[in-house]
Formats: C-alpha cells, sequence, structure tokens
C-alpha cells in the first residue's frame, strides 16, 4: 500500500509540472504589456526595457517558467505586482479561508446527500423518493451563485439575520456553506442513489437477505459499503472543486478566500498573485483527487489487490 | 391420492401463484404450485429457464423482488411456520436457519468487499446465540467442511475461483444446519469437472446434517442422482410429479417425455435426438388452455380450451394432462 | 428470472430511441421547454427589437417592478428585463452550443486517434488531458479568459478546452472497446483506411454516450456562461447576457430583487431542461443503465 502510494506520489510530479507550465503559458499569453503597466503611464521607453529585463520578461517563456519553477521549490512566488509584497502572504491568509468553507459546505453537502440518497433507493418510487429526486434536480440546475444572491436577499436584507458577507466568526459560514453545499448535496444525491440501485439489486444482497440479515444491515452494511465506491469519488471530485472552484460564491460573499482573491487579482491585472493562487489550488485539487484514490483501497479490497501489483 | 401428513411435512406449498407486474406487462411466472416436501427428503424441480423454479426457491423465503414480483395467492408452511404471514422479524430468523439457499451464480453472490470468512461468521452470529470469536472458528471449521483451507478465512471472493466460491456459497448456505436448503441450480454456471465435485460435497453434507433438499435444475443426470421425488415444472405448473422411479420409469406426460428425448443417452443408440419443437409460451401471454399443447404432438382441439387439472395415477404420481381422461391413451416413451 | 420475452417487432434504432423516450414524462417535459427556449432564442428579434428595446435606456422607467406593460419589470437604465432574458437566451444558447461543438472536435478526434492507435499516442494524449482534467475547470476557463480577454469568443474557447478532456476520454474508451470487433477487422481486410474506418465504423458506435454527453454539457456550458459573465469575464454590458444581468442587479439587491431573481430562474428553467433531456436520452440510448 505505502508503494502504492509513493508510486503515486511521485506519478503526481509529471502531472504537476505540466499543469504549473499550462498555466504559466496561459497567463503569458495575457495581452498588454506588464512592463509598462508597472512601469506606470510616464515612464519612458528605457525604463520599461530596464524593468522588464529585470523580471526577465524578455527571456522565452520556457526559460521564465524554468525560474519560476525553481524558485517556486523554495517557496518563493515572487511578489504582487500590486502590493509589492510576496505573493505567499497573501495565499498563507486567504487559503485557510477556502479551505474551512470547503469543509463546511462538504459536511453539509454530505450530511444531506447519504441519507436522502440512500432513502430514495430503498423506498423507490415512494412519495419520499419522487419529491427528492424533483428537488436533487432542481438543486443540481440552480446556479449557486444566484442561489446565494437569494439568501443574501432573504436573510440579510429582508429579515436582517445574517452577515451579507465578509467572514465575521461562525455567522458567516452559514449561507456560503449552504450555498456550496446544497448544489453538491444535489449531486452526490442522485449519484447515491442510482449506485445504491445497483447494488441493491446484485445477487450478493439477495444472498445476504437469505442469510436472515435484518433489512436495515442489508442497506447500511451490505449494500452502502459497495455503493460508496464511486460516491467517494464524486464527494472528492466535489471537495477538490470547493478547493479550487468556489470562485464564484467566494465572490457573491465577499467571502477573502483564494478564490475571490484570484478574482480581484485578475481584474487589477495583478499577474503574479494570479498565477501563485492557481498553481496553488491545482495542486491542492490534484492532492485531494490522490487521496480519494487511495482512500477507494479501503473501501473496495479488488482496487488494493490492484494497488499492491 | 395419499396426502401426505402435514406433521411430516418440513415445506407444504399450496396452490402457488405469482406474477411479475411491469410496465410491459404481466409475467405470470408461478400459476398454481403444490409442494409437499418430507424433513430429510429431496425433491427435484426440473423444467426449462424461465419455467418458474427460481421464482418458487425465492417465495420460500419470501425473497421474491418486490415490486415487481407479487405473490397473487396461495400459502406456504415452512416447518409449521406461516410464511405468508410472518412478520418481518421472524422471515430473518428463518432465512439462513431454518431454511438457506444457494444460488446460482457463485461470482456474483458473494459481497465483494467482506471477507469469505466474514460472510459465514455472519451468518452464524445472526442466528446462534453466541460471541464472535466462536463464530469465527465455526466458521473456519465450515470452510474445511466444504475442503478450503481455514487459513483462507481472510481472502476476499475475487481471490478464489468459481468453484471455489461456489463451495463457500454452501458453507454459508449449510453453517447453521438448516432443516432445508434451496439449491436453485448450484452447478450450472460451473466447469463441469468442478460440477461433480459440488454436487458430491453437497450430497455428503446433506447426508450429515440430513437436512431436507429442493434441487433446482434443467440436468436430469443431478436429479437421477441425486433426488427422491421430482416436479417437472412447465410454464409455472408442476405438469407431472412423482418419486423418481415414477417419473424416470413410468414417465406419464408427454412434455417429460419430450426432455428425455432431448438427451444424448449411450445405453439406447439412436440415430438422431428427438428436441421439443418450438418453444415456451410468452409468459406475458399464455395460453387459456394446456400451455404445453401448442409444442404437444398428443394434443387435440380439446386441449386448448381449459388448464388441465391434477390426474392421480398411483398414490405418489400426477400428471396434468387431459389425454388421460381417455382410458387408452399413452405417450410412446415406454416404461423403463 | 422467469421472464423470457418475445422478441419484440423490430424498429430502427432511431425510432426504438424515440418510442423510450416518448415514455419518459419527465424527459418530455424537458424537451419541450427546451425546444421552447430554442424557438424563444431564434425569434427573438421578432419579439422584441434589440435596438429599440433591449439596448436603448430609458431612466424614466428605471427599476421598475413586474407590471402589464413590463411583465419582468425594468433594470437600473430602463430597460425591459424580459426583452433582455428573450436575447440572452439567444448567447447562453448560441455560447454553449459552439463552446460544446469545439470540445467534441477537438476531444473526439484526440480521443479516436487516441484509443484507435494506442501506445505512444495513446500515453501522450493521456498524460496531457490528465494536465487539462488536473485544473478545476472553473478556474482553467478564469484563467483563458483572463489571458485572452473577456469576449464572446475567446468566452466559448475557454469553455471548451476546459471540457475537452471530458470527450476525449468519452471517446477513447467507446473506441477502444470497439476497435477490436470482427467489423472492423473486416473493413481493415477490405482496405479500408484508418481515417475510413475510424469515421465510418468506430464514430457511429461510440454515439450514444457522445449525445448523452452533449445534452448535458450544454447545460453546465450555459452554466460556465453566466458564471464568467457574472465575474466580468465574459460577455460585456450593454449586451444582455444572463450572468452579467445578474452582476448588474447585485447592486440593487435591497430594493429592485427582480433584476436578480429572473435571470437566475431563466438559467435554472434552462438547465434543467436539458439535464432532464440528458437524463432521458441516457435511459433512453441505453435502457441497461435505467433503473
Amino acid at each position: 500500500m505505502s508503494r502504492y502510494v509513493l508510486k503515486r506520489l511521485v506519478m503526481l510530479i509529471p502531472v504537476l509540472i505540466g499543469v504549473t507550465f499550462l498555466v504559466y503559458f496561459i497567463i503569458s499569453l495575457s495581452p498588454g504589456d506588464t512592463a509598462a503597466m508597472l512601469a506606470g503611464e510616464d515612464a519612458d521607453a528605457a525604463t520599461i526595457e530596464a524593468l522588464r529585463h529585470e523580471l526577465g520578461l524578455d527571456q522565452p517563456v520556457i526559460v521564465q517558467y524554468a525560474k519560476y519553477m525553481l524558485n517556486l521549490l523554495q517557496g518563493d512566488m515572487g511578489n504582487s505586482y500590486k502590493t509589492g509584497r510576496p505573493v505567499t502572504n497573501m495565499i498563507v491568509s486567504c487559503f485557510p479561508n477556502t479551505a474551512k468553507l470547503a469543509f463546511w459546505s462538504i459536511l453539509v453537502a454530505v450530511g444531506i446527500a447519504l441519507p436522502i440518497g440512500v432513502i430514495s433507493a430503498t423506498k423507490q418510487y415512494s412519495m419520499f423518493d419522487n419529491v427528492g429526486m424533483v428537488v436533487a434536480l432542481i438543486g443540481v440546475a440552480t446556479p449557486n451563485f444566484w442561489l446565494g444572491l437569494m439568501m443574501i436577499i432573504l436573510f440579510s436584507l429582508n429579515l436582517g439575520w445574517l452577515p451579507s458577507g465578509g467572514n465575521k466568526g461562525w455567522s458567516s459560514y452559514i449561507m456560503p456553506a449552504i450555498t456550496l453545499g446544497t448544489g453538491d448535496a444535489a449531486l452526490i444525491t442522485r449519484m447515491t442513489r442510482s449506485s445504491m440501485l445497483e447494488v441493491i439489486r446484485a445477487d450478493y444482497i439477495r444472498t445476504a437477505r437469505a442469510k436472515g440479515v435484518p433489512e436495515n444491515k442489508v442497506v447500511y452494511q451490505h449494500a452502502l459499503r459497495n455503493a460508496l465506491i464511486p460516491v467517494v469519488t464524486a464527494i472528492g471530485l466535489q471537495f477538490g472543486s470547493l478547493l479550487g472552484g468556489a470562485t464564484l460564491t467566494e465572490t457573491v460573499f465577499a467571502w477573502p478566500g483564494i478564490g475571490r482573491s484570484t478574482v480581484d487579482s485578475i481584474k487589477t491585472k495583478d499577474t503574479t498573485q494570479v498565477l501563485g493562487n492557481i498553481v496553488v489550488l491545482t495542486i491542492t485539487f490534484s492532492c485531494v483527487n490522490l487521496l480519494v484514490d487511495i482512500l477507494y483501497a479501503f473501501i473496495d479490497p479488488r482496487i488494493k489487490a490492484q494497488y499492491k501489483k | 391420492m395419499a396426502q401426505k401428513n402435514p406433521k411430516d411435512l418440513i415445506l407444504d406449498i399450496k396452490d402457488l401463484v405469482i406474477h411479475y407486474e411491469t410496465d410491459d406487462g404481466t409475467v405470470e411466472a408461478v400459476n398454481g404450485i403444490d409442494i409437499q416436501l418430507e424433513y430429510g427428503k429431496t425433491l427435484g424441480l426440473v423444467g426449462e429457464t424461465g419455467s418458474g423454479k427460481t421464482t418458487t426457491a425465492l417465495s420460500v423465503l419470501r425473497l421474491v423482488p418486490d415490486p415487481p414480483g407479487v405473490i397473487k395467492n396461495g400459502s406456504i408452511f415452512l416447518d409449521g411456520k406461516d410464511i405468508m404471514n410472518l412478520p418481518q422479524k421472524e422471515l430473518e430468523a428463518v432465512r439462513g436457519h431454518l431454511a438457506s439457499m444457494i444460488f446460482q451464480d457463485p461470482m456474483t453472490s458473494l459481497n465483494p468487499v467482506f471477507t469469505v470468512g466474514d460472510q459465514i461468521s455472519e451468518v452464524i452470529a445472526l442466528h446462534e446465540n453466541c460471541s464472535k470469536a466462536e463464530a469465527d472458528q465455526k466458521a473456519g471449521d465450515m470452510l474445511e467442511v466444504v475442503g478450503i483451507p481455514r487459513e483462507r478465512f481472510g481472502e476476499y471472493p475475487h481471490q478464489f475461483s468459481g468453484g471455489m466460491k461456489q463451495r463457500v456459497v454452501i458453507a454459508m448456505a449449510l453453517a447453521c444446519n438448516p432443516k432445508l436448503l434451496l439449491a436453485d441450480e448450484p452447478t450450472t454456471a460451473l466447469d463441469v469437472t468442478i460440477q461433480a465435485q459440488v454436487l458430491e460435497t453437497m450430497k455428503g453434507l446433506r447426508e450429515k446434517y440430513g437436512s431436507a433438499m429442493i434441487m433446482i435444475t434443467h440436468d436430469l443426470g443431478i436429479i437421477a442422482e441425486v433426488c427422491d421425488e421430482v416436479s417437472v415444472v412447465y410454464a409455472g405448473q408442476i405438469v407431472e410429479h412423482g418419486t423418481l422411479v415414477d417419473v424416470f420409469n413410468h414417465t406419464r406426460h408427454p412434455y417429460t417425455e419430450g426432455l428425455f428425448g432431448s438427451l444424448p443417452n449411450i445405453e439406447i443408440k439412436r440415430n438422431r435426438l428427438s428436441p421439443i419443437p418450438g418453444l415456451m409460451p410468452d409468459p406475458t401471454d399464455l395460453p387459456k388452455g394446456c400451455c404445453f399443447a401448442p409444442r404437444c404432438k398428443y394434443a387435440t382441439p380439446e386441449c386448448e380450451k381449459a388448464r388441465p387439472g391434477k390426474k392421480w395415477l398411483s398414490d405418489t404420481h400426477y400428471v396434468r394432462c387431459s389425454r388421460y381422461d381417455e382410458p387408452n391413451f399413452k405417450i410412446e416413451r415406454e416404461d423403463q | 428470472m422467469a421472464a423470457t420475452k418475445a422478441a419484440p417487432k423490430k424498429r430502427s434504432q432511431f425510432e426504438e430511441v424515440w418510442r423510450r423516450l416518448k415514455k419518459n414524462k419527465m424527459a418530455m417535459i424537458g424537451l419541450a421547454i427546451v425546444v421552447f427556449l430554442v424557438l424563444l432564442a431564434v425569434f427573438a428579434d421578432f419579439l422584441f427589437d434589440y435596438e429599440q428595446v433591449v439596448i436603448k435606456q430609458n431612466t424614466a422607467i428605471r427599476l421598475q417592478g413586474p407590471s402589464a406593460e413590463h411583465w419582468f419589470g425594468t433594470d437600473e437604465f430602463g430597460r425591459d428585463i424580459l426583452a433582455r432574458l428573450v436575447h440572452g437566451g439567444r448567447i447562453s444558447l448560441v455560447v454553449g452550443v459552439i463552446a460544446v461543438a469545439i470540445a467534441l472536435v477537438l476531444g473526439g478526434t484526440l480521443g479516436a486517434i487516441s484509443g484507435f492507435f494506442g501506445g505512444k499516442v495513446d500515453m501522450l494524449i493521456s498524460r496531457a488531458m490528465d494536465i487539462l482534467l488536473a485544473v478545476p475547470s472553473l478556474l482553467l476557463s478564469i484563467t483563458i479568459v483572463s489571458a485572452l480577454g473577456p469576449s464572446i469568443i475567446n468566452l466559448m474557447i475557454a469553455i471548451a478546452v476546459s471540457s475537452v478532456p471530458g470527450y476525449a476520454r468519452i471517446v477513447r474508451s467507446s473506441v477502444m472497446t470497439v476497435r477490436d470487433n470482427e467489423f472492423v477487422e473486416a473493413a481493415k481486410a477490405i482496405g479500408a483506411n484508418d481515417a475510413q474506418i475510424i469515421a465510418s465504423h468506430i464514430l457511429p458506435n461510440c454515439l450514444a454516450p457522445i449525445i448523452v454527453q452533449v445534452s448535458l454539457k450544454v447545460a453546465s456550458a450555459i452554466l460556465s456562461t453566466s458564471g464568467l459573465s457574472f465575474l466580468g469575464l465574459g460577455v460585456k454590458a450593454p449586451t444582455p447576457e444572463w450572468g452579467s444581468m445578474l452582476s448588474g442587479g447585485r447592486a440593487y439587491l435591497r430594493n429592485a430583487p427582480h433584476l436578480t431573481v429572473f435571470p437566475g430562474l431563466c438559467i435554472m428553467l434552462t438547465i434543467l431542461s436539458m439535464n432532464l433531456l440528458g437524463d432521458g436520452l441516457r435511459d433512453a440510448l441505453d435502457p441497461k443503465l435505467k433503473q
């Protein structure tokens, strides 16, 4: 097992190199002259040229990238074009907010999705199932940034119960976590249900019943563990994208997270900050996906056996 | 006709009717099956795929999937218990303990995420008042009984071959010494060489524990080897029932005759097999009269008018064929 | 189990799929809404004049609530919200469909090459796709749009690129399962070249999963479009787009919530209908998957 994890970690390296290069390359396509922008409107051509040389922007992209990576390995992502302070400062202050929000959101999602998905599957075509699935369908279709706005209208502006933005303690988590969590819950519910439905018809479930296993044990031990395999993937992917893609919700709730920082940096053309944020988010996303793969092995011995090979 | 004494019966099924109600129509899977099986005896249910044998066996443990399966009529008494009206809790106590089932496909009938040992031990822990350690101990014993080394207790189903898996399923079914064993084509999915081994194991164990058994198969050879009585099932009805000797040596129903006719027999030299012409009728649209009539070479227009009732030929032997109302009717197959 | 069914009457595959789809009420509701939205988009100009109604500002009637004259009210510049929504739908649908088409062509080609040739080519393409998949797709789109600059074309490219790996994977795996079939061997034996085999034998056989994926992906492309526009990275004012309308309405949440309510409902309805249709198509195309 540990050999497998090690192997996967080694395999992660080329992916991370590829990803960082991809991001670096795309951002280097940005229109506009970074050096000219940084030098200010009054700067003459020579000053701009000197700055360009100083920043290394006159070198080929691949060289710039190599330098960037060398620095990155030493924990240096350069300085923000806007504030002049190290890019890492911003990331260190924003990332925990994003991570905490992602954690609470996925908790909301799993807390809603697993029970509803399982009950829907065991009581297929019942009233509960029908209502649950319609709600889940609508949930999947609801853009979460819009849901966030609707909640602000209701709970902040009309009822005044909850703060509409920022991170001012636990009450600030409620709306963003529900916004993100319910969207993911809808998806995970549908997945849990269909996975459960497939498993519950399996021969080995009939075997369990024929052994006299009580129905709730049949569902929660024999079936759920098998049904969880694809669901864990879904949860892992959702968690990964929460860490990386909560951009919209963070913007809606003015959440001081890394997603909003990215959008703000894009607007102020703070390229180094954008690059740093995206690199960190992408690395996190890849690592979460790896963790999910490893988690598989603990649920499904067949996969564990494959890993050992 | 001789009614068996109800006290001697492990299983007493009367006029069982089961339908599968789907969007595409109602499948009439079981249409009035009666089974009277005495303690320790073995009954063979023989018939083609889709004749309702498996559904009948599942109904004994109330395992017919619902929906779409609906038990429309009939009574099932297992060891004197009214299975049709048993509460869920008591039903769970019966399953795996009083009666247990061996399924057709060993590749899919074990849970892939639990060790084989745990799967056997679970049934013991459920039904016998004992600790987890004792259950594990006994599960290990059961593995050895079916010829699997105890050391493999902690392995997962994917590490076993098909034949080995079926042994595990058998160990699981026999772990609590059930009074009735329902074996649903236990060897069909296995290689021919493994089939004989598994069958031997089953026979030996059944004798050791004295369980009654219903052996479902389409293989007349297996029936001849293990059964005391035989019911021939066609389109959800028992068309001929009797002791092994009754059915094999004094065959009366044209369908049973057809089954024997489609077997290669090395003793009787024939030039070619004589398969039964045609197909099983569509179970969503069964004929009004005798279901076998459309394929029967003895059929008369009368046969298509009404379902034939039971015609008792001796104390142990009955047949559903209206032609026997004619005193001189005989099928071609000679008594052996 | 007991059911051996008589062979159903032979129908063409298309008729069979349509028959099954027709039986699915939810899918038919979805289809009806999709058709309705497409018709609105096609006839948008007949319903509301772009220059006079959709773009032209009229501050005298700004931020009015729903009324008989303006069903969904007016926005911060006094423009009719319904008219803007109808024209916005046209943009959403066009961007969604074109983005998916680009992704399908790129991803499909890569996947087909990868699956058909296998070996090193497959390795190379698969690794490249892994890298694209390693970036969360919205983030990738944001990165691309921010680099290329906000415009409808760049929006389509950004959304397309982030969904290329999905198609590549589907087509690759379908091609790999079909590749070793005997009819492909037969085609090779009579001298068809690789491109002919891929185009005429392999692609038609992986059509089903692609159709399903397309119907679901158009929906998520529309969602991404509105999301990016909401962030100010998509369609620029005064062009009506659902996401940018939402974004514009944010300043008036307290006094004129209808500015944000209606565009959101539009997005929701569109996605919902496409998902219903997509789910229905999946069930109809592959009855084995149906639950």
